[in-house]
């Protein structure tokens, strides 16, 4: 990218530099570490410089927004045009109390919706299932039914706003609830927009909601692909996410190599299924972490950008909309603390920063109380204000991929692409992703780097203000959410209703036909729905589902 | 001979977030105890039931759900339905201030949040241990 | 205390675990308890299960308790895993992988460490067995460490003995030369369903033609896939044949009685290293002579006869 000649003078410049400049500077003041690394354990040097990234290529290997290979952005005119949406992750006990929850949203500005489920319905079963006890609307909504669904969304106008719903194991059913709260309002299914994160890989690597075996679940999966793409066609049916793997404790480029590698694995899957690339791809969405590393992060999206576009290309992707890869963030959960928690709306602040920064097309900020609770309304209404002051004060959306150009980090960029392409090896030696599952190596590095992370929190090599550092003694004084305490009774007498006044023969034989439909080879889709419209709940469809493709049990490692 | 910790790190309920229970059970091991880790979901009688067969000083519960007033209270209750006094009851995970006495009150001695080093956790159990 | 021997023969859960851990910590109260039970050991059928890491031994281990209990049979289940050389502790992470025998009351698992023993066996192993024979279980599996070709150890205490191998796992012509190989009383291919499965079956099969060519009978090999309950019901036939055998030829007893010289052998080892030893007191006695030694002032042996002889006075 830079001339020659000039390339020459530089480096002997640098050298000079670091003789005669910087090496007196830190004879006299040494550095303040040994050895400067990022979280994924690359080391940063003191400062970059043009003869850092001579080798890169503006035309091939960076380009302009909207153009292959994406690195700067995938939509031509980005923020200027459109921001990200704004779309704020919640859901707590019944239909009801999140229902305001998002009105409420709505009401101060966030451009899209967002749907947390409590653990039952992440498994699949009913409030009054006895797997339920204790946990109904602890950490999300529960949804049993279509009945709960039309009123979690009642008043809210699903033609206009898009919503996503984090759900994996039984995705297919409840979305299946979704498209049935839709038809019954008489709104089509060429209209509705929203994901489903649908990401059964990063189940069995770090979130650990699965249901099925691999096999029946891929199946599941692609039965989504092929739905979605030709009967509800602004449906994105997968949010391949790395977000949870960094959760985990994986490193940024861990979470870059196994959550692409998971996306590679499932357009593999429907190709094998006969299904043409192009009709499915561009409805495969993704979703990152935005962790502490500040340019960490902006580089781990700018080369995801650019490893996915040349990947879909390998794999025979003509469109540009199959090539292009968007993604949702949210900022990390696991960089927050219990002590001072108003101070994680300043590490929020940096870390929405990172993914705007970044080029993301959707944004979560957590709100400072999620170490201890889920957000009270104090708290998510000013974790929406961080990304409408970073988008109508800051002015980084005046321009497209500001940081384009900086010698940090487009050589970060290239260099974790680099590492990333050293991951794809070593899981292709295991055969593959699904084989390297079972045989536990993706929960072993993350086991591995979690640990590493913690021993260093634990020695102070690592600083975690209010935690190591900077530690005070204090009475926290935040509002915790509370939650209706009514809301699980109500729920349980809903579903005694529903299963006595629906009608019952109808559920049972659409059932059986559910069951026949999943011993076979169709796609489950059709089937699933006419359970949903017959009101048979989330636990009863689950069940069949469980019954054909068993459980899934994991390896055991730490 | 010394009598070694032996420690049950189990997680009850659906919740699936297990970072924190395996680098405790890794700590606990770097730090001389013997560890057994049940893995996910488990009911109140499997986390008894391991307990007794395993002899066990320590029962660490971690959860991240929200549902620790009914699934922790249920494995203290279970054991003193069984008459068993003598096994440490610590938890970690999501658990708001406020809950604590309760839980304290429950017989679980240790309340661990996020944040917490594991020399802290280790500390606690020598210190606290019954037996 | 002295009703814990009592309780036990009762098959008290709560007592058979506590006796356990009284013996991994040499208390005297465990003394004088399994002095009370060796009259009621004998008639547990105690099977050893070893094999390296990745074969599969958990597994197995919960399918042919399946079938055991199927046929009424209660059984004992003991997981040795390696402690820390460095830290003392230990990952016991056998129980994880039989968790659906987790609340059937006819099947006790415990797990040990190896608390510095080699051989892939725990010091505590002998009591453990003779504490669940006691109890009335029908069966007791042994479940190796089995990270290596040391692991032979489990052949002194197993009525039977199981080795599980798995094709493709590498170095099987390593494993066939080792000693691991010929202490079998059967062989089971696990995972084979595997691609190599012929060539591993062929090359047991051929290692067996050697070292039975002068023996009544040949050692069998069987192929399993315990993840999917194939060939479970065919190995525990086997298992059972195996023990009527020893019975019909009157080899079972000869057998036992090796157990027992070991077990012997190995109270007698404990107690003397915790008298030389005494860890209050090791520091003291031993520390100065191992200085002497570094600084070349003293051998080993000298050293070592000091010691002795300041005991056997």
């Amino acid at each position: 990218m830079f001339d020659k000649n000039d390339l020459e003078k530089i480096k002997k410049e640098k050298q000079k530099w670091t003789k005669d400049c910087f090496n007196k500077a830190i004879k006299n003041h040494p550095e303040r570490l040994n050895k400067f690394e990022n979280l994924s354990g690359i080391e940063i040097k003191n400062l970059y410089a043009p003869d850092d990234i001579e080798k890169l290529n503006y035309i091939n290997k960076s380009g302009f927004s909207g153009n292959y290979p994406f690195l700067r952005g995938v939509y031509p005119t980005m923020y200027r045009g459109r921001l990200w949406t704004m779309r704020q992750f919640s859901g707590f006990g019944s239909a009801e109390e999140t229902n305001e929850r998002y009105k409420y949203l709505l009401e101060h500005g966030e451009t899209g919706l967002s749907v947390a489920f409590d653990y039952p319905t992440l498994y699949g079963y009913d409030t009054d299932d006895e797997w339920s006890r204790g946990e109904f609307g602890k950490c999300g909504v529960a949804i049993s039914s279509l009945q709960d669904m039309e009123i979690l969304f009642g008043g809210i106008p699903i033609d206009k706003v898009t919503t996503s719903m984090t759900i994996n194991g039984p995705a297919a059913i409840v979305w299946g609830f979704y498209i049935a709260m839709a038809e019954n309002r008489g709104i089509s299914k060429k209209v509705i927009g929203g994901t489903i994160q649908n990401d059964i890989l990063k189940e069995y690597i770090a979130q650990k909601s699965f249901i099925f075996p691999p096999e029946p679940s891929m199946r599941l999966i692609v039965d989504t692909f092929e739905y979605g793409s030709k009967h509800v066609p602004r449906w994105n049916t997968i949010s391949i996410s790395g977000y949870h793997i960094r959760e985990a404790g994986s490193t940024a480029v861990q979470e870059l190599a196994f959550t692409l590698g998971d996306g590679i694995e499932y357009v593999k899957w429907a190709i094998k299924r006969g299904l043409d690339i192009d009709s499915f791809a561009p409805r495969l969405s993704y979703f990152f972490n935005a962790h502490n590393d500040f340019f960490e992060e902006i580089a781990k999206y700018r080369a995801a950008r650019r490893i996915w576009a040349r990947e879909m290309k390998k794999l025979g992707a003509k469109k540009e909309r199959s090539l292009l890869m968007r993604f949702h963030t949210q900022t990390a959960g696991c960089s927050l603390t219990a002590q001072q928690p108003e101070i994680n709306i300043v590490r929020v602040t940096l870390q929405a920063l990172a993914a705007v920064l970044g080029g993301t097309q959707s944004l979560h900020t957590n709100s400072m109380d999620e170490a201890l609770a889920l957000p009270s309304e104090k708290a998510v209404r000013i974790a929406l204000r961080t990304q409408q002051v970073i988008a109508e004060e800051s002015g980084v959306t005046n321009t497209i991929d500001p940081l384009g150009g900086s010698y940090y980090i487009e050589w970060l960029t290239d260099k974790m692409e680099e590492e990333t392409y050293k991951y794809f090896d070593r899981v292709e030696k295991f055969g593959g992703v699904i084989p390297a599952i079972e045989k536990g190596f993706f929960q072993r590095e993350i086991a591995e780097a979690s640990y590493k992370y913690q021993k260093e929190i634990d020695e102070n090599k690592r600083t975690f203000i209010g935690v190591n550092k900077y530690k005070m003694e204090e009475h926290i004084d935040i509002p915790i959410l509370k939650m209706d305490e009514k809301g699980e009774h109500r729920q349980i007498n809903r579903l005694k209703k529903l299963r006595k006044n629906r009608n019952n023969q109808k559920v049972e034989k659409n059932l059986n036909n559910l069951r026949k439909a999943a011993k076979g080879e169709e796609n489950l889709m059709p089937y699933i729905l006419s359970c949903v419209h017959s009101y048979a709940t989330l636990g009863e469809t689950c069940e069949i589902l469980r019954e054909v493709f068993g459980e899934y049990k994991e390896p055991a490692i730490y | 001979m010394a009598h070694k910790i032996r420690v049950l790190i189990a997680k009850p309920g659906l919740d699936g977030h297990d970072r924190g229970a395996k680098i405790v059970a890794r700590a606990l091991r770097d730090a001389g105890m013997e560890v057994i880790y049940t893995g996910l979901h488990q009911t109140a009688n499997m986390i008894v039931e391991a307990a007794i067969q395993e002899d066990v000083d320590v029962i660490g519960l971690s959860l991240l759900s929200g549902a620790h007033m009914t699934l922790f209270i249920d494995v203290s209750d279970l054991l003193k339905k069984k008459e068993i006094d003598d096994i440490l009851i610590v938890g970690g995970g999501i658990i708001p201030e406020e809950d604590v006495p309760k839980l304290k009150k429950a017989g679980i001695s240790g309340v661990f949040g996020p944040g917490t080093p594991c020399e802290e956790i280790i500390d606690f159990i020598k210190k606290n241990v019954k037996r | 205390m002295n009703d814990i021997s009592s309780k036990v023969l009762k098959g008290d859960p709560r007592a058979i675990a506590r006796l356990i851990t009284l013996a991994e910590d040499n208390n005297p109260i465990a003394t004088k308890a399994m002095k009370k039970l060796h009259p009621h050991t004998g008639h547990a059928h105690v099977i050893g299960i070893t094999g390296v890491m990745g074969s599969g031994k958990s597994t197995l281990i919960s399918e042919l308790t399946r079938i055991y209990r199927k046929k009424g049979k209660t059984v004992g289940i003991l997981a040795i895993d390696p402690t820390s050389p460095f830290s003392g502790g230990a990952l016991l992470g056998d129980r994880i992988r039989m968790m659906e025998l987790a609340m059937d009351e006819g099947v006790f698992i415990r797990s040990l460490g190896t608390r510095g023993m080699l051989g892939g066996l725990a010091s505590a192993v002998y009591d453990v067995v003779e504490i669940f024979d006691a109890s009335g279980k029908d069966i007791i599996f042994v479940e190796t460490v089995g990270v290596g070709q040391a692991e032979v150890d489990v052949i002194k205490i197993a009525d039977t003995t199981l080795v599980i191998i798995v094709p493709g796992l590498g170095d099987s012509i390593q494993t066939l030369k080792a000693g691991i190989m010929e202490i079998a009383d059967i062989y089971a291919v696990n995972k084979a369903d595997r691609a190599g499965v012929n060539q591993t079956v062929a090359e047991v099969q051929s290692l067996v033609e050697i070292t039975c060519s002068d023996k009544e009978r040949k050692t069998p090999i069987l192929e399993t896939i315990a993840k999917e309950k194939k060939g479970i019901v065919e190995l525990v036939d086997e298992i059972d044949k195996h023990k009527k055998l020893l019975e019909k030829t009157k080899k079972l007893e000869p057998h036992r009685r090796k157990r027992y010289q070991a077990e012997l052998i190995e109270i007698i080892r404990k107690r003397l290293m915790n008298f030389v030893f005494d860890e209050s007191t090791f520091k003291e006695k031993v520390e100065p002579l191992i200085d002497k030694i570094a600084n070349k002032k003293l051998d080993p042996y000298t050293a070592a006869e000091e010691i002795l002889s300041r005991i056997l006075k």
